[in-house]
């Protein structure tokens, strides 16, 4: 191809420039950083500021780990304090990314948030995650082990639609397994914060454990049990009594229908309850969070192509590149050199993983990847 | 006429070149595989000594009001721009950081200290340059259509002054010739030019040169001219001379890259079909190193290593160094030559091949196939055509294969003896 041609239909990806507008909540601050760029461009302020302490910048939410508490023996509750930009009003249930620095890159993982929103008022400013150590999770067992108070970590803006609204309904069920209690312990942390457990019988917690040693937070709800009528708690430890079979569900629960239901567990449970509540036709009573981050990558077997942003979708194979497959698409793909050289196709990859053609390594999720020279591996959605 | 025929110019078999491919293949392999946690720290610290440079630089500009101060802070904000530039943003740029998985250092995110976009950087540079890397017709960095820098290209009557003057004028403006290069101004005027795609990179550029010109020569002299030490118009003048030592530095360091001696030129035909090891050998072939110790690697953004740079353009800088020693190898065992030397001496002779090229060919000596800054397979035509050389391909006692070192040793002999013998 002549060079002009070349130069004609190159398509380089623009630069991504900070996105700072989830910091507008503090006008004045943003006034005086938009003066301060003046002088820092193309830095921001908060790039110099951030050297001094790394809290002080809102281009990427950061916190400082504060605290890690052993909760049993594989799991442990991580206080971190988030620096500049982060939004205090998240709702209970919902889930935080971390990102964690690990042989000199950045991992990311999801964990529901424990602690309980601050709302409107001032609470104290840190929120915590409590992670289970998974038995082939290299970053679940180094957050469990390895942090130490005072590591930086990167978040992401809380998300997800597993929340208690507010108020909270008057008859509520918390089928729980395992560390699916941690969202729902959010939850009742904030019930209890607000007021908002009832009168005896409003809230039953169904909690499944290998055995009683292994109960998350088992002091705590303990307590709750002494000290509030309204909240019922049934653990079953599942070494002993096996696991909990639904179709018997009203033995423990007999006005389970009547209720609102949150169910966090393993996902054959969550299939379970799922058919259940749709063959008495109570789907809409029934809020279900599904932990499916530490999915392993599927090693190069091609799958599903999303492309987020255009809302286009292509199956590809294992050899296929995503620049090709999002071109076939029909999606406008950055590109450059389409030989792995020149960053200009890099975009981000949203969920799945994907694999180097060229070395056989898998990239993360919340990775960026070049996609003239990955391939799908399992499922995968990127942003373009 | 420029090489045409990698395998033929380099003596090497296909079979050769694959293996050569495999062998770089390997490098890449075990630096990817050991980068890690000593790496990231080292870019980190480098990007907070940087700017800890920076502000230091910028503080004596607005404190001092002597002399010294004023040259201390001119010179110390000149080298924190040069490392941003150079051992920072061109490698950060390349993806040589974006295994980090850190939004804040990745290809993708950084914007540069310097008035060209790195959206352009990363068209011009990054694809243009490094995949055709010294193409004739394809590489616009041969000469920047401006500079004649090798035989290959046709005399024009403006290379008569316009060699030296504007290579005089790029090395002073350098960041302004980075920054125009995408807008290609030369077919803006002969209207040539794609009018929607020219004021989309005209306001991009603009955009970014005006941020960089506010804060220069605006917003920080308006600063310190607050400081009784400083006034409005001496940070300007630090400013631009600051500029002016990084463009200077930068504009050396790039030339000597692929325009000293030995620095191979290549025509359109390399391309066609070339397989991984044709293009490791024309990366190679292309490009020229300087010899270079510690603090003179850090200070060109270990372009010292250009050789291994455009071997592996998205490896860490900081490891360029040791893959140098391995690529050394390489070249011995497959007799190639590997082009280095004293930095003066590197950057003396891109000014040499640039002043004698602004003359007309027929007051040069050498041809297009056997010139310092360009060669072509044609040149061991000799080695046929003289059997009293008695240049076979095997070397007769060592029964070692000959490659283009011994070749061009041959060559140069040869024309040696011709010389002195008239």
């Amino acid at each position: 191809m002549a060079k002009h041609e070349v130069k004609l239909s190159a398509n380089v990806a623009d630069t991504i420039r900070p996105d700072l507008a989830r910091v507008n909540q503090h006008p004045a601050w943003h006034a005086l950083r938009s003066v301060a760029e003046r002088i820092t461009t193309p830095l921001l302020p908060d790039d110099y500021l951030k050297l001094a302490n790394p809290l002080w910048s809102a281009r990427e939410l950061r916190g400082r780990v504060l605290e890690v508490r052993r909760e049993t023996l594989d799991s442990a509750t991580l206080v971190i304090k988030p620096g500049w930009g982060f939004r205090f009003d998240y709702e209970p249930g919902q889930y935080v990314g971390i990102g964690v620095l690990m042989d000199g890159r950045w991992r990311w993982r999801s964990y529901s948030l424990t602690s309980t929103p601050a709302g409107s008022q001032r609470g104290e400013r840190t929120i915590t995650i409590t992670v289970k150590a998974m038995p082939e999770g290299f970053l679940s067992s180094h957050l469990v082990g390895g942090v130490m108070p005072g590591t930086i970590v990167r978040l992401a803006a809380p998300q997800g639609n597993f929340v208690m609204p507010d108020p909270a309904p008057s008859s509520v069920l918390f089928l729980t397994a395992g560390s699916g209690v941690t969202p729902v312990m959010s939850m009742l942390r904030t019930l209890t914060r607000r007021g908002q457990i009832g009168g005896p019988g409003s809230i039953v917690h169904v909690h499944s454990a290998p055995t009683e040693a292994d109960v998350l937070f088992a002091g705590e709800l303990a307590e709750l049990v002494n000290t509030h009528d309204g909240y019922r708690l049934s653990v079953r430890a599942t070494r002993a009594e096996g696991r909990l079979d639904l179709a018997r569900l009203d033995d423990v629960v007999p006005d389970w229908r009547e209720r609102q239901t949150w169910a966090c567990g393993p996902e054959g449970m969550l299939d379970e309850a799922q058919r259940l509540w749709a063959s008495e036709g109570l789907q809409d009573r029934l809020h279900l969070e599904r932990f499916a981050a530490s999915r392993a990558a599927a090693r190069g077997t091609g799958g599903t192509v999303t492309f987020e942003r255009s809302g286009k979708s292509f199956e590809a194979d294992a050899a296929t590149s995503l620049m090709d497959a999002g071109e076939q698409a029909g999606v406008q793909m950055p590109f450059g050199c389409r030989m792995g050289i020149c960053q200009s196709c890099v975009v981000g990859l949203l969920e799945g993983h994907v694999k180097d053609l060229r070395t056989g390594a898998e990239h993360e999720p919340g990775s960026r990847v070049q996609t003239c020279i990955s391939a799908a591996s399992g499922d995968c959605v990127l942003d373009v | 006429m420029a090489i045409t025929d990698v395998p033929a110019f380099t003596h090497l078999t296909d079979a050769d070149i694959e293996n050569l491919g495999f062998e770089l293949d390997a490098i890449r392999a075990d630096i990817e595989d050991s980068r890690g946690e000593r790496d990231s720290r080292y870019i980190h610290r480098t990007i907070a000594a940087q700017r800890a440079l920076e502000v230091a630089g910028r503080l004596m500009l607005a404190a001092g009001s002597r002399r010294s101060a004023w040259w201390a802070g001119t010179v110390t904000l000149g080298v924190a721009k040069i490392i941003e530039n150079m051992e920072i943003g061109h490698n950060v740029m390349h993806g040589q950081w974006d295994w980090m998985n850190d939004p804040e250092i990745h290809s993708s995110t950084w914007e540069w200290d310097m008035s060209g976009s790195s959206k352009h950087w990363r068209f011009t540079h990054n694809f243009m340059h490094h995949k055709y890397t010294n193409i004739l017709g394809m590489d616009d960095d041969v000469g920047y259509g401006v500079i004649r820098v090798t035989r290959d290209q046709r005399w024009k009557p403006f290379n008569l002054v316009g060699n030296l003057l504007f290579n005089t004028l790029l090395a002073i403006g350098f960041e302004w010739g980075v920054g125009l290069q995408h807008l290609e101004l030369g077919k803006i005027s002969k209207g040539r030019d794609d009018r929607a795609a020219t004021l989309v990179r005209v306001r991009e550029f603009g955009i970014k040169a005006a941020h960089q010109l506010i804060k220069d020569y605006v917003a920080y002299p308006a600063l310190t001219s607050l400081s009784p030490a400083a006034t409005y118009k001496s940070t300007v003048k630090a400013n631009a001379i600051a500029n002016v030592i990084r463009n200077v530095w930068a504009n050396a360091v790039i030339f000597c890259g692929h325009f000293p001696d030995g620095a191979d030129k290549f025509t359109k035909t390399d391309m066609v079909g070339e397989t991984k090891g044709q293009w490791y050998l024309r990366q190679m072939l292309g490009s020229a190193n300087f010899d270079a110790g510690p603090s003179l690697r850090f200070m060109s953004g270990n372009l010292c290593h250009q050789i291994e740079h455009h071997l592996y353009p998205d490896l860490p800088s900081n490891r360029l160094h040791e893959i140098g020693v391995r690529v050394r190898e390489v070249c011995e065992k497959y007799d190639l030559p590997y082009t280095t030397g004293n930095f003066a001496v590197q950057y003396g002779k891109t000014w040499r091949t640039i002043a004698k090229l602004s003359l007309p060919d027929k007051y040069l000596r050498d041809t297009a196939d056997d010139a310092p800054e360009t060669r072509s397979e044609r040149m061991f035509e000799v080695l046929q055509s003289n059997p009293e050389l008695g240049y076979t391909a095997t070397d007769p006692t060592t029964g070692r294969r000959r490659g283009l070192n011994t070749a061009i040793a041959t060559v140069r002999a040869w024309r040696r003896d011709k010389r002195s013998a008239k």
